[in-house]
């Protein structure tokens, strides 16, 4: 796992002619934020370990708008969609995955309005995918037999209606998958989404992150996967606010296959 | 043409009269709204509609409340098959004008009367739950005296009709074992018998008898006719405007916020100067407000979502599911549209009195507190929980918008937010040159 990792721009593509087989789109959490970083460096594992030519924006690649959308602030959003999509367009980008539910959701759903049509996949489908292709392969390794509850992130669930993709990603790792007391459609939301992240909580007894991953500690597992750079942050803290973390772990779908196929 | 019928004639078309013209001032308010497009795939618009509203498939997500709603729904209306007898009854004085189709007859008799002591056990039940069980959606602080009330009513109401129709099955039933005149032999009364054995009506006088079935046959038509007269000032509106309510549902995924084309134009306008700014919405000439950026009044919500207004039954699943009302914030998604169909109301009122909108100096914001709005986390527990598709996450994100584009009042971290993606591309205080770092680490 220590091999350095190489991600290409789409403007060395550019330079070379070529064309990539899929745009990483990293995210503003994936980038910048400590723990989500982990994330994307996990992902770019697997999609060299299964030979995918992919590339990122890097520094041409900007906020998609969603918080300042949900915030209230739709000429922001325009701003920083409008921006996006001329890029997106400028490198002629076909197909976008992405670790982030919530740009997976504005990008495939509000930005063809703006002039941005794509084929957009979050990256458990895109992983999923690459298995079912027997382009990559990993066995249980060190999650064999461990239970592990997947938390639905709401803009890939019962946002955009996909409960399946991460789950079978799971079952690869031959761990026993349990389920929360609240799961797909009726999944409880990690307390993070409509621009709560970057705001306190309003007045209220009890804060969303904690509620869910209460349930998620009742089940037993010891790992906790996710599917959210937002989910991930906000149930690390849940786990922090019951001092479990010495027997329980929040993880990225993503994180979980590349440590178990040793990528 | 008997008395009786010139009482049921006038009756019946005074009922229709109202309830047209109720139906009329609904359909007026709910057009107050401003336009959306909802009549695309119209092929999965009906299949939807047969699911949800026909079908009731997300009223059984819970079990006990869904099947028994679905044994109180499927008995009331099917009841009112018998509804249309009793109105060429009424009419023409004869006694079960259906009865030649004999055998099949009986069979629809006999069904009604199953149907209608389940219905009863039903909204027993209902009423149990909801009054001496106290099940914690019903006394919500948004459930205050009202729609207590209005519940109640509904429940003990279909009781009373229930028990109606019985009661006039069994006088007709004892009459008819008499063979006293005109109760000539029709129908199956598999239930009413037991309760004409019970009440021993068989030692009754034949006049006592034709008393009681008279009373309970107009009891039963003129409650009917009363019933469907209250549904316009009740909830239980739902269960007509279900049915176009689930058909215009947003087909688009659940988390899809709509494009502001001018929103969108003036952008465009301003990071391209050769792109003309889009022009200024035109007056409007009706006395109605001016568009705004966002919602402030009901004016400014879709047509739609106004119509969920009038179709939401009060029945808290949505707010039983939010994260923000589970973890004790002030925001519970049904009070947001119960607030939006009070206030279309009050509008409505002032239209009703003046001939046209005149300002009250009111607004959504009168009702809804910024509170409310700002602890939403657009999770969509709320519009997958609800029975009849309503969508309360439009109508919080529509206010957003209005807080912050027209009066600029956001939380000031979310300000905080806006600046810095401003100035950075990001939510974080990191600027392009760092969006490859973590490649290097």
């Amino acid at each position: 796992m220590s091999d350095p990792i190489k991600v290409p721009t789409m403007a060395e593509f550019a330079a070379t002619g070529e064309v990539p087989e899929v745009l990483f789109w990293v995210g503003c959490m994936g980038s910048f934020d400590d723990r989500a970083r982990k994330i994307s460096k996990a992902f770019v594992r697997i999609l060299t370990a299964a030979k995918v030519k992919f590339a990122v924006l890097g520094q041409e690649e900007s906020c998609t708008g969603d918080p300042a959308r949900r915030a209230g602030n739709e000429f922001l959003f325009n701003m920083q969609a409008l921006q996006n999509v001329t890029v997106l367009n400028g490198y002629g980008i076909k197909r976008i995955v992405t670790a982030c539910p919530h740009c997976f959701n504005t990008i495939k759903n509000e930005y063809p309005a703006l002039g941005g049509e794509y084929e957009v996949m979050h990256h458990s489908q895109f992983i999923n995918t690459l298995l079912k292709e027997g382009r990559i392969t990993v066995d249980g390794g060190s999650f064999k037999g461990k239970k592990i509850t997947f938390h639905d992130p709401c803009y890939l669930g019962r946002g955009n209606g996909e409960y399946e993709a991460p789950r079978e990603v799971l079952l690869k790792l031959d761990a026993a998958l349990v389920e929360m007391k609240r799961s797909k459609a009726k999944g409880l939301c990690c307390g993070a989404g409509g621009a709560q992240m970057f705001k306190e909580a309003e007045p209220g007894n009890k804060e969303v992150n904690v509620e869910r991953t209460e349930e998620a500690i009742d089940t037993g597992a010891n790992i906790i996967a996710a599917g959210c750079p937002f989910c991930n942050t906000m149930l690390n803290d849940g786990v922090k606010h019951f001092n479990k973390e010495g027997n329980v772990v929040v993880k990225d779908v993503a994180e979980l296959i590349a440590e178990a196929g040793d990528l | 043409m008997s008395i009786g019928a010139v009482i049921f004639l006038l009756a019946f078309a005074g009922a229709v009269i109202w309830f047209t013209y109720n139906v009329r001032r609904i359909r007026r308010n709910i057009l107050l709204g401003r336009d959306v497009d909802r009549t695309d795939r119209a092929g999965a618009r009906w299949a939807l509609m047969a699911k949800v509203a026909l079908g009731q498939s997300k009223m059984v997500v819970r079990p006990v409340a869904g099947i028994l709603h679905i044994v109180v729904y499927a008995g009331f209306v099917i009841i009112n098959i018998e509804v249309l007898e009793i109105i060429i009854d009424g009419i023409f004085g004869t006694h079960r004008v259906l009865r030649f189709m004999g055998g099949f007859y009986d069979f629809l008799i006999g069904s009604f009367e199953v149907l209608a002591v389940l219905t009863w056990l039903g909204c027993a039940i209902f009423l149990v739950r909801r009054f001496i069980l106290r099940i914690k959606r019903f006394w919500m602080p948004e459930m205050t005296a009202w729609p207590r009330t209005d519940a109640g009513l509904i429940l003990t109401f279909e009781i009373l009709l229930m028990s109606a129709f019985l009661l006039m099955n069994a006088a007709d039933h004892t009459l008819q074992g008499m063979g006293a005149e005109h109760y000539v032999l029709a129908g199956a009364f598999p239930m009413s018998a037991h309760l004409a054995q019970f009440f021993n009506f068989s030692a009754l006088a034949p006049s006592t008898l034709i008393g009681i079935e008279r009373f309970s046959w107009w009891f039963h038509i003129i409650g009917i006719l009363g019933f469907l007269n209250y549904l316009p000032y009740s909830k239980h509106f739902h269960i007509l405007l279900a049915f176009p309510n689930v058909w215009y549902s947003k087909l688009e995924p659940k988390t899809e916020m709509s494009n502001m084309p001018r929103v969108a134009g003036e952008v465009k306008s301003m990071m391209d100067p050769s792109i003309p700014p889009p022009a200024a919405p035109a007056e409007p000439t009706n006395g109605l407000p001016p568009e705004h950026f966002g919602a402030k009044d009901v004016f400014d919500l879709t047509w739609k979502a106004l119509m969920d207004a009038y179709t939401c039954t009060e029945c808290g699943r949505c707010t039983s599911e939010c994260p923000a009302n589970m973890t004790g914030k002030l925001l519970s998604p049904r009070k947001i549209i119960m607030d939006t169909r009070d206030r279309l109301e009050e509008v409505g009122r002032v239209i009703d009195a003046k001939g046209k909108w005149e300002d009250d100096g009111k607004s959504l914001f009168s009702r809804i507190s910024e509170e409310e709005l700002w602890a939403c986390t657009t999770c969509n527990a709320c519009t997958q929980a609800c029975p009849v598709n309503i969508d309360p996450v439009e109508v919080i994100l529509d206010m957003r918008r209005y807080l912050v584009m027209e009066e600029s009042k956001a939380r000031q971290e979310l300000n905080a937010m806006f600046t810095t993606i401003e100035n950075n591309g990001a939510a974080w205080a990191f600027g392009p040159d760092q969006r490859m770092k973590w490649t290097e680490e």
